[in-house]
């Protein structure tokens, strides 16, 4: 089979059409929209066997694919930015109701002001609820992640509703090279859907009432035992999804010239591949650097960042959002997962891209070979906040005459 | 090796279908490619940019093209707003919809009347002659990137038909007629 | 295709928030009222009004065509009495 140049959102669709979903409910959202609209076009002209259903709002749109699974359908629907903030207390009661479920999110800033580019605002926003979340760098592998978010939630260790995060426009809307694996083999490979109950009227059972407050506390810890039970599944689908398909990725991080390296480069998403090819180009300057892609930011990849942290000198967090007074969500994990070596590492947290501001391996290669040479200069560099701000903006004087016009 | 393209049109004109075409047509070829928008408020009419990316290994990066090494113009009237050589690398190629060189500049420059072709093929939607078939033949012609065959068979397989037929015809005659000017 | 799910124990420690309805789960919710409906079955015509409007289910249909209280679980809302176009039931304090 020839490689289909798709879209990351018609990845998402095939990936969908590929594991049988039987209903689909969504309101359209930039960049999300072409995701539905090419599986509208798929149950239309008869490819997918599914029902689609109209809503009114993305709040209605989860809660309708939470009904229909709850009911015992595999269900999918996706979202972006403010529609993903607008369905998110559905997205508390979907993971919180142990219910398999998928979902894709395209990555989108959130306003105001208006705003259709990248960041990773509006997924990180979603990290507390439950929601196995992954994040993909690559068209192929948005496909590979959604298909296999399917078992993933399916399996009884986990029951919990998974997040497929894929960057708005930089992959939704760029067309690359995907293979798209055959019907059969993704059959044999996708078990039936399973799940824990069933809400109908034989199985007679209500969601959603009061329970004490004991134990609404024991099923945050289920869930949580859930998480550390998924990070074993996730790298058993990784695996046996490279023996079927041919293609493994590594489980919760992929990392790219980490074997050997003095510093390592913490990121997700698409922009990690423009890190990637830094870390190749500063190889050749002498410096040992690696990438450690995050590709699933709950369950978090704690053990694995614990020993690439005990062995390496510095550790470099690039965030694409932040938490305004606080740090950027991914620093703020990989700082919590450090101390259990007593702070030894030197780390930095780079704050950058926010608003789909571009930034391309040659910022990458320069950012990373000024920390570098601090941690080099002084045995350690600590530096919880570093702010890349945008090209021709980054002295006061600029941002000043910035603010001036902007007020 | 890997060739970054930069297509400017105006919006309505097919500039990012250009880039989807191109790269649906080095896939074919087994080679990676990548082909991108960039949004911003443009409306029909205004100036936009698409990008490409063909490469024969995988392609890692995301970043937006700064230093092309190919840029395609898809209207005479682009040149007047905006400066479509920023960046172009020194041995790069300009490709332009225009009967006459169109900016004095030092690259290498490859013409064809674009608009004449699409409009005797009625590849005319709105009023506007959609120019962006016309100017892959011409990119290939500059270029040789991918072979005409295959943007044919990439243009058949998006539209069928007829359609697909004048559009086709549209990237041969613009291969037969380009010129270095 | 077209099968249901297959239903499977999950294999981590597990609560969901579900329940199922059953009488009197909380016990005999009759000892919170305050005051309870008395049927005076010469009006009473067997309308069944109140056991339309009724929110807790316990009004019950007697053999002779007419309505009783179970006051088991009444709590004393009152809304019955209200409701009746006949006058056939009264609120009696229980305090």
């Amino acid at each position: 089979m020839p490689l289909m140049s798709l879209t990351g959102n018609y990845a998402v669709a095939h990936a969908v059409r590929l594991a049988r979903v039987k209903v689909i409910s969504a309101y359209p959202i930039t960049p999300q929209t072409t995701i539905v609209e090419k599986l509208s076009a798929m149950v239309e002209n008869g490819e997918l066997d599914a029902k689609m259903v109209r809503v009114e709002s993305e709040h209605s749109a989860l809660a309708t694919v939470f009904g229909a699974a709850s009911a015992g359908a595999r269900a999918f629907t996706a979202t972006s930015s403010h529609g993903l903030l607008y369905m998110h207390e559905v997205v508390w009661w979907a993971a919180g109701s142990r219910i398999p479920l998928v979902m894709a999110v395209v990555t989108r800033a959130i306003g105001p002001p208006w705003n259709i580019h990248v960041d990773h605002q509006d997924i990180f926003d979603q990290r507390d609820t439950g929601w196995i979340i992954g994040i993909a760098q690559e068209n192929q592998e948005v496909l590979d992640m959604t298909l296999q978010a399917f078992k993933l939630s399916e399996d009884p260790r986990v029951y919990l509703p998974v997040m497929v995060g894929l960057d708005g426009f930089i992959l939704s809307h760029t067309r690359a090279p995907v293979d798209v694996p055959e019907q059969e083999l993704v059959d044999e490979w996708l078990p039936p859907r399973r799940q824990p109950y069933v809400i109908s009227p034989e199985s007679n059972y209500v969601m959603g009432n009061i329970a004490p407050d004991e134990v609404h506390f024991l099923m945050r810890y289920s869930m949580h035992e859930a998480m550390e039970a998924a990070k074993t599944v996730i790298k058993e689908i990784d695996k046996e999804y490279g023996e079927v398909f041919g293609r493994s990725y590594g489980g919760l991080i992929e990392c790219h010239n980490c074997d050997d390296a003095d510093y390592i480069i913490v990121i997700t998403g698409s922009w990690s591949g423009d890190a990637k090819v830094a870390s190749d180009m500063l190889r050749e300057n002498g410096y040992k650097v690696g990438v450690a892609r995050i590709r699933y930011i709950r369950p978090w990849p704690k053990e694995e960042l614990e020993e690439l942290g005990s062995r390496a000198k510095g550790i470099i967090v690039f965030d694409r959002a932040i938490s305004m007074g606080g740090y950027g969500p991914l620093y703020s994990d990989v700082a919590g997962t450090l101390y259990s070596n007593g702070g030894k590492t030197s780390l930095v947290g780079v704050i950058a891209g926010l608003a789909g501001v571009d930034v391309g391996a040659e910022t990458f290669k320069e950012t990373i070979t000024s920390i570098i040479h601090k941690i080099e200069e002084n045995g350690f560099f600590f530096e919880p906040q570093l702010w890349l701000l945008p090209k021709d903006y980054s002295s006061r004087e600029k941002m000043m005459e910035v603010a001036k016009r902007w007020l | 090796m890997m060739i970054e393209i930069r297509f400017h049109g105006r919006g309505g004109q097919g500039a990012v279908t250009a880039a989807n075409l191109l790269v649906d047509a080095a896939i074919l070829e087994g080679k990676y490619a990548q082909a991108f928008p960039h949004f911003g408020a443009e409306r029909r009419g205004a100036p936009v940019v698409a990008f490409a990316r063909i490469s024969d290994k995988p392609i890692q990066v995301h970043s937006q093209i700064t230093n092309p090494d190919i840029v395609v113009v898809l209207d005479p009237k682009i040149f007047e707003l905006v400066n479509v050589v920023e960046g172009l690398k020194n041995d790069g190629i300009l490709v332009a919809n225009s009967k006459e060189k169109p900016i004095d500049v030092d690259v290498k420059t490859y013409c064809v009347n674009a608009t004449k072709i699409a409009k005797d093929l009625n590849l005319v939607i709105s009023g506007w002659p959609v120019v962006n078939t016309t100017m892959l033949g011409a990119l290939v012609k500059a270029s040789e990137i991918v072979s005409l065959d295959s943007i044919v068979e990439a243009i058949k397989r998006n539209f069928s038909g007829k359609l697909g037929e004048a559009n086709a015809e549209a990237a041969r005659r613009a291969y037969v007629e380009t010129i270095e000017c | 295709m077209g099968k249901g799910p297959i239903l499977q124990a999950p294999e981590t420690f597990f609560i969901a928030p579900l329940s199922r309805p059953a009488p009197g789960s909380v016990g005999k919710t009759g000892s919170w009222r305050t005051s309870k409906p008395v049927v005076y079955e010469d009006k009473c015509t067997g309308c069944m009004l109140c056991w339309l409007y009724c929110p807790e289910n316990t009004i019950l249909k007697t053999s002779n065509g007419k309505v009783a209280i179970d006051y088991d679980y009444c709590k004393g809302c009152g809304v019955c009495a209200a409701v009746c176009p006949f006058e056939a039931i009264d609120m009696v304090s229980e305090v």
